[in-house]
């Protein structure tokens, strides 16, 4: 219920002044109204009884009720009367009216306020528009000015621009100007100096004739002796034969000239063509086999098979020697061939590169920068353990040969001792024996003296039998055999003698002295003690 | 040997021995010795008058007397044995000989800077000609003076001609107003014609390299151009910048060195010797930070023959290098390197470059700038040599003995000769 019935009471002046608020109300704003409305919503309790004693007292009682009635029942309550037609008032629908009143009243209420709330914020929000729309005007206003601004200097600018070329092109024309004048002024100044040039020749020739005719002063040349030529040669008089070998040396200089230049070139050309395929050489090598697409590897196995048709007909022609254009055209374009592919190649590997920076992995065997990274990091650290460990081999290595001194000292040492140890028991092995073999001796001499003694008492009963027989034999003989006898048996006992001192060794020296000895004797007896030292000997 | 006033001497080059002694008529104003060295020419131009003497007979004399005609300058011929003598006003150039005491006459020669070349192996002779307004080069065979080419040249007024090392093409360029440089060979045909620009002024300096490779022409828009012996086109620009920014470019500045004086040594009256080593400033070589800038002059735009522009070109005996002055920084020499065609070296003297000179022999430079000082530069490095002396020696020019041991120094008055010693290896 947001509208406001006009309640046309036939109302008492003191109704007047509160009904007065309410009409007049309507034509106010709604602002205004919020606030009276909230005043008279709550109706003070001062103004209660006022408001209600005056509109019903005791004397019209029956008008105000019969007017309740009335309003009521155009209001479609039913009628505080009660059913007939007397003037007895229906308490029920009395109470009936005033609750559907009330409740009325609340509802008005509820609406009311929710009307307020609703009003005030549209009236919040139309302030905010309000605020917004004046900034924005401000705005407006400022963008405004300053477009008008930038639109000034605009056109500033563009006066000036124009100013300037219009001083650029007054420049250029002047310039031109310029030129003209010189030039105009140099074709004058040329003019001129070819009349004075002219003028000049002729004064020179004036002066010449005159010159050549006063010959007062002789053109003279005193020479002591003539002075022989530089190359000794003679003057040659002026002939056409000098004049065509003038001509035929100076070609011939000219000629020269040329030839060497001729070489020079030649020498670079071959030296560039050289350079030349090396280069394409070292691009075909640089080119690595592509492995992606299927396509490319037909081109490539394409483009190869024709850098090998081409370098085998290269070859096979000796370009080296050969300089026609056809050869010269085709190691330039089989050149730039390949560089074009070397140059794709590496744009081909940049993209890749980028990609790998991008992070899309889509190539297989692209290997991303980060992957090279570890896969050189990886081999770094190989490097440094394998050097770490060869450090170490070298340190164990140096060990290992100090080590050995000392071990191979005391081995040493252990050899020395077992051989010395050896070399002991052999000495005393040795002495042994030694020991051995002087007992040994000492038995032999032993035995050698008693055969000795054995022998010397044998020679003795020989000799006892020999003079037996010899006194027997030759009686007659005395004395001379006695004596030589004596003699003999003289020789003999210092043989037998000597015998016993040497065993060995003297035997045979007493061998050959018998043997000198029995020169004196006869014959017939020396050959017997011979015999006899022989057999002492050979015993 | 040197003049004096009318007196020739001739000295031994080790020793500096007075060899001989000859008086001639007049002041002599330009001697010149024959190519095999045994004789020497005397030219006395206010007479017209040409001395000859000989070294291997003192008694010998010839005398060429040019009479009205009057004589401009003289010269040898490649052979040794006829004087090329330019008449006054250039009417024509009158060739002596001593053999046969005949005489030729070489008819409108050309008042120009070089009009006269000589081939290196002395057989040919370039003169070149004027006739009615046109430029002509005419080739004679130096042996029995018969011409053998005349050709007219496409110049508006042919400054100079140079034969290439090789004797096989000449080089003309034109005057300074145009720039034009034309190639002939041997034979008078024209190889090629060479125009960097229109309108400034042209070319200034030019040189053939030694082994005929490369002609290098200096201009006056402070650059060098060098053409190629193959197609004569131009190969690169060497530009002359004020300001040196490269950072492979060596920098030697010459700065004075501070005389020391030991206070205690001091006698009185000064001797001559402390005097001068107190006054006398010795200076040596710095090298210069890069980028160096270079004191750079430019002259008043209105005289004719400005000094701007690349005025002295020179290429080393080896080919390697070559030597450029910049009139606009008038204290400093260039050295490019010919190999790799940049600027290798720049020296920066005190004074004002007075002109420089290859050893011919080795890659070794010698610059005089009008100081008493002379300077040497070699790929080694650089070194200040200084004249010993009491009078103030003002060096002028510099000629190099052929076989590169020593070298001439000459001044207004003095000349010195400077010994190199050669390192034992």
């Amino acid at each position: 219920m947001g509208d406001w019935k006009a309640i046309t009471v036939p109302v008492l002046s003191s109704d007047s002044k509160i009904i007065l608020p309410y009409t007049s109300e309507r034509k106010r704003s709604p602002t205004s109204m919020n606030s009276q409305v909230l005043r008279l919503s709550l109706p003070s309790p001062k103004n209660v009884h006022s408001f209600f004693g005056a509109f019903c007292t005791e004397e019209n009682l029956e008008q105000s009720i019969s007017y309740i009635d009335r309003e009521l029942t155009t209001m479609g309550f039913p009628s505080i009367y009660a059913e007939s037609k007397g003037k007895e008032l229906n308490l029920v629908s009395i109470i009936n009216c005033i609750n559907e009143l009330l409740v009325l009243q609340h509802k008005n209420l509820r609406a009311q306020e929710e009307v307020e709330i609703q009003h005030l914020k549209l009236g919040s929000d139309m302030d905010h528009l309000q605020n917004c729309y004046a900034k924005l005007k401000e705005q407006l206003e400022l963008s405004k000015r300053e477009i008008v601004g930038l639109q000034e200097r605009d056109r500033q600018l563009q006066s000036k621009n124009r100013n300037l070329h219009q001083l650029l092109k007054n420049e250029k024309d002047e310039v031109q100007k310029l030129q003209n004048i010189i030039s105009s002024r140099a074709t004058q100044y040329n003019h001129d100096m070819k009349r004075k040039e002219r003028e000049y020749n002729k004064l020179k020739e004036r002066l010449h004739q005159l010159v050549m005719n006063k010959k007062d002063k002789k053109l003279a040349m005193e020479v002591l002796n003539y002075v022989g030529r530089a190359d000794g040669k003679r003057g040659a008089w002026r002939t056409d034969k000098t004049e065509a070998r003038n001509e035929e040396e100076m070609y011939k200089v000219l000629l020269s000239d040329y030839e060497q230049r001729q070489k020079q070139l030649l020498l670079e050309n071959a030296e560039l063509k050289k350079v030349l395929q090396q280069m394409k050489k070292d691009i075909i090598s640089l080119l690595p086999p592509q492995k992606q697409k299927p396509k490319e590897r037909s081109e490539d196995g394409l483009v190869l098979s024709d850098q090998e048709e081409d370098i085998g007909e290269l070859n096979k022609e000796n370009m080296w020697e050969l300089s026609c254009e056809t050869v010269r055209e085709q190691l330039t374009n089989s050149i730039r061939k390949q560089w074009r592919m070397l140059k794709n190649h590496v744009e081909k590997l940049d993209n890749q590169v980028a990609r790998g920076h991008s992070g899309a992995w889509n190539e297989k065997d692209v290997i991303s920068r980060e992957d090279h990274e570890l896969e050189t990091e990886k081999l770094e650290l190989e490097i440094q353990q394998c050097k770490e460990m060869i450090k170490t081999q070298q340190q164990l290595l140096q060990q290992q040969l100090t080590c050995d001194d000392d071990t191979t000292l005391l081995l040493q040492d252990c050899y020395l001792l077992e051989e010395r140890e050896r070399l002991q028991e052999e000495w005393r092995l040795f002495r042994e024996q030694k020991k051995n073999f002087e007992k040994e001796r000492k038995s032999f001499t032993e035995a050698a003296i008693r055969l000795g003694l054995e022998r010397k008492a044998f020679e003795e009963d020989r000799g006892a039998w020999l003079k037996h027989q010899f006194l027997s034999m030759t009686a007659d003989c005395k004395l001379e055999n006695v004596t030589t006898s004596a003699f003999l048996r003289s020789n003999l006992t210092d043989d037998v003698s000597l015998l016993g001192s040497d065993p060995d060794i003297r035997l045979v020296k007493c061998a050959s002295r018998q043997r000198k000895p029995p020169s004196v004797l006869s014959p017939a007896i020396s050959p017997e003690p011979c015999q006899i030292s022989q057999y002492i000997a050979q015993n | 040997a040197s003049c004096i006033q009318h007196r020739l001497v001739v000295r031994d080059a080790s020793s500096l021995q007075i060899l001989q002694l000859y008086t001639c008529l007049d002041q002599i104003q330009y001697i010149e010795w024959s190519s095999d060295s045994l004789f020497i020419l005397c030219a006395m131009y206010k007479r017209g008058v040409v001395q000859v003497w000989s070294l291997e007979q003192p008694d010998w004399h010839c005398k060429i007397d040019e009479g009205s005609a009057g004589l401009v300058a003289s010269c040898w011929s490649p052979d040794g044995r006829h004087i090329l003598n330019t008449t006054e006003f250039h009417l024509r150039i009158t060739v002596w000989s001593l053999c046969t005491k005949s005489v030729s006459y070489i008819k409108y020669p050309k008042a120009c800077q070089q009009g006269m070349a000589f081939t290196k192996d002395g057989r040919y002779m370039a003169v070149v000609e004027r006739r009615d307004c046109k430029d002509f080069i005419s080739i004679f065979v130096c042996n029995n003076w018969q011409l053998l080419r005349h050709f007219d040249t496409e110049t508006q007024d042919l400054f100079g001609i140079e034969w290439a090392p090789n004797g096989c093409v000449l080089a003309a360029w034109d005057t300074c107003l145009e720039y034009k440089v034309l190639l002939y060979s041997l034979d008078g045909r024209l190889l090629s014609s060479y125009r960097a620009y229109k309108w400034p002024l042209g070319v200034k300096s030019i040189a053939w390299s030694p082994s005929s490779q490369f002609l290098a022409i200096g201009s006056f828009d402070e650059k060098v151009r060098i053409l190629n012996h193959v197609t004569w086109k131009k190969i690169t620009e060497l530009d002359h910048p004020a300001t040196i920014s490269s950072k492979k470019t060596i920098v030697y500045k010459e700065v004075e060195k501070s005389p020391t004086v030991d206070t205690e040594r001091l006698t009185f009256p000064p001797t001559r010797a402390l005097a001068s080593s107190l006054f006398s400033t010795q200076s040596k070589y710095q090298i210069s930070q890069v980028p160096v800038s270079l004191q750079y002059i430019k002259p008043v735009a209105d005289r004719a023959n400005p000094k701007v522009g690349v005025g002295m070109l020179a290429f080393s005996a080896d080919n390697c290098f070559l030597a450029t002055k910049n009139d606009n920084i008038p204290n400093a020499v260039w050295i490019w390197d010919i190999r790799k065609l940049k600027l290798a070296v720049v020296l920066e003297q005190l004074c004002t470059i007075q002109g420089f000179q290859w050893d011919p022999c080795q890659p070794r430079l010698a610059v005089c700038t009008g100081i008493s000082r002379v300077y040497l530069w070699s790929p080694a490095g650089c070194v200040v040599v200084q004249v010993p002396g009491e009078a103030d020696f003002q060096i002028t020019s510099i000629s190099w003995h052929s076989s590169g041991n020593s070298m001439l120094l000459l001044s207004k008055e003095n000349f010195c000769v400077c010994y190199l010693e050669r390192e034992e290896v």
